[in-house]
């Protein structure tokens, strides 16, 4: 258990040793949009009824900065550890499999949280947001980030450079967490392009995290949580596999 | 008795080129081994594959009799490694780094070890300094007390003077000496030859894969290089017949001629005297590990075990 709690605790002075750079940036940028859409779309959309179209796309939005940090994490620890050489002192001790799976996702899941609690907290200050059913928003947050920090995870293992692992961020990550109903109700699209949302597990992630929200969702909750667990096992699996087989951290 | 490290038949490909073909060997507790070779010749595969770092095609590792796959955590726990890379964790202090380094072995309270260690490396001026900020031979410094903090009973060192200066070097090679006294099994490689040879007990030498030669570093000195050796520059430069098979090479005027033993050196000089030839410039030569590896190097077809 040390083993574990010392890999845990030093992946979170990692970022918080730069928090300016991995919590308060972020934040600043998820409100950035905040400002730029409440300006735009306030008063000439609604998407559910009684509901601003600012107060809908918060929970979005805060789910969306969940989601890129706890990716962003995971990936950039694991690449500049390889990058960097310094993978070693991980790799040269006892730690299972298991203990470095659990401390970098553990880690993703604390800096989405710390990035999606400050979104939150700012956002109270402005606009009434209902909380009707918190422990689904919280469950569907932790969920999703865990499932992003295992991405993360495997993407940092697999790419050899920071281009790759952009390239993994901007042409997978993005467009998924964009196109998920961060910013509309998939019941807005065509019957094509809902059909493709139902096939993004992203979608689920932030469908349920609004839930928690609005009690108010696009499909059942309840469908949403299984989809999303039932990810979160599958890429566990994949990830530990990986560490387990050593693939490119162990030639 | 338990091996300190042992290696059974071990494979390695990258490939088509084959980095390690079918190393057997085995090092016993307390030695202080080294492993040399020119570069590529499958070092540094075969201490990361001791290590765990690497994975060998077929074959097995055992470090203090647990298997470096099967019993990983038990192997990793007997074994502290020096990389050859100077590699840091940008993040860290000195001290915050070997705490870490103490909990990933699931050390929880190593303070008093770390600060030991810390001290005698001579690191105590650094200690709260961001890693980042450190010279190269402080970073290197740090990467063997992070080898130590769990006290493994063997440790293995990858060139851990490569590019370090010499006064470093002798405090680096003073406290790897103290650690080999105190028990510990240490295991390096080296460039430089002389390091091994006067405090290594035991050589063996890679080349291209395979080990050509595993012997005690005298053994190795003494059955590779032939005796003392004089060598002399002559007035005028004419070696006289009765030297000639003593001849065992010439470059730039320089004659070196095999003395087998002291009273060959009167005969030399009475051979010149009789010829009126002066001795300009004269040295005497002593085997070394250097001349060993030089001519293994040349001719690895004879495998000497």
């Amino acid at each position: 258990m040390t083993g574990f709690l010392t890999l845990l605790h030093k992946e979170l002075l990692r970022f918080w040793k730069v928090g300016f750079q991995t919590i308060i940036a972020p934040m600043v940028s998820t409100l950035l949009y905040l400002l730029v859409f409440f300006h735009v779309l306030e008063t000439r959309i609604e998407v559910y009824p009684e509901v601003a179209y600012t107060v809908f796309l918060i929970p979005g939005l805060i789910m969306m900065s969940v989601i890129q940090n706890a990716f962003a994490n995971s990936s950039s620890s694991m690449i500049q550890s390889k990058i960097s050489g310094n993978i070693v002192f991980v790799l040269l001790s006892p730690l299972t499999y298991r203990a470095i799976f659990f401390a970098y996702i553990l880690a993703s899941i604390i800096r989405g949280l710390l990035v999606g609690l400050g979104v939150y907290l700012v956002t109270l200050i402005f606009f009434d947001i209902p909380l009707l059913l918190p422990l689904w928003a919280i469950l569907f947050v932790i969920l999703g980030s865990a499932i992003l920090g295992a991405l993360g995870l495997i993407a940092g293992i697999l790419a050899d450079k920071f281009d790759q692992l952009a390239a993994f961020q901007n042409f997978i990550i993005l467009p998924l967490t964009f196109l998920s109903g961060v910013f509309y109700t998939i019941h807005s699209l065509p019957a094509g392009w809902q059909y493709l949302s139902h096939l993004n597990p992203f979608f689920y992630m932030i469908d349920g995290f609004r839930y928690g929200f609005f009690g108010v969702s696009d499909i059942s909750p309840h469908i949403s949580l299984l989809i999303v667990s039932i990810c979160l096992i599958a890429i566990s699996a994949l990830t530990i596999n990986l560490l387990r087989s050593g693939y490119k951290l162990r030639q | 008795m338990l091996s300190a490290i042992e290696i059974k038949r071990v494979c390695k490909n990258f490939g088509s080129m084959r980095a390690l073909v079918d190393v057997d060997l085995e090092i016993s507790p307390g030695e202080f081994f080294a492993l040399l070779g020119p570069n590529g010749a499958g070092k540094t595969t075969l201490i990361n594959i001791i290590a765990g770092l690497s994975l060998a095609d077929s074959g097995s590792v055992n470090v203090m009799g647990h298997n470096v796959i099967t019993q990983y955590q038990q192997a990793r726990r007997n074994l502290g490694v020096v990389p050859q890379e100077l590699v840091y964790d940008p993040f860290f202090s000195v001290r915050e780094v070997l705490l870490i380094q103490s909990g990933y072995y699931g050390i929880k309270h190593n303070t008093l070890w770390v600060d030991e260690i810390i001290e005698r490396l001579d690191l105590t001026d650094k200690a709260n300094a961001n890693m980042r900020s450190l010279s190269g031979g402080m970073k290197r410094r740090v990467l063997v007390a992070q080898a130590l903090v769990h006290k493994p009973p063997v440790i293995i060192l990858d060139e851990p003077t490569a590019g370090v200066d010499v006064e470093l070097r002798q405090t680096l090679w003073d406290f790897i000496k103290q650690l080999n006294q105190d028990g510990h099994t240490i295991v390096l490689t080296t460039h430089y030859l002389e390091e091994a040879e006067t405090l290594c007990n035991r050589v063996a030498m890679l080349k291209e894969g395979r080990i050509i030669a595993l012997d005690s570093t005298q053994n190795l000195i003494g059955k590779l290089v032939s005796g003392n050796s004089v060598k002399i520059r002559l007035l005028p430069d004419n070696l006289p017949l009765v030297l000639q098979p003593l001849k065992k090479n010439c470059t730039n005027g320089l004659y070196e001629l095999r003395i087998d033993n002291y009273a060959h050196i009167e005969f030399i000089l009475s051979a010149l005297r009789s010829e009126n030839i002066h001795i300009q410039e004269m040295h005497m030569q002593q085997p070394d590990l250097e001349d060993a590896f030089v001519s293994l190097i040349r001719n690895s077809g004879n495998k000497l075990q």
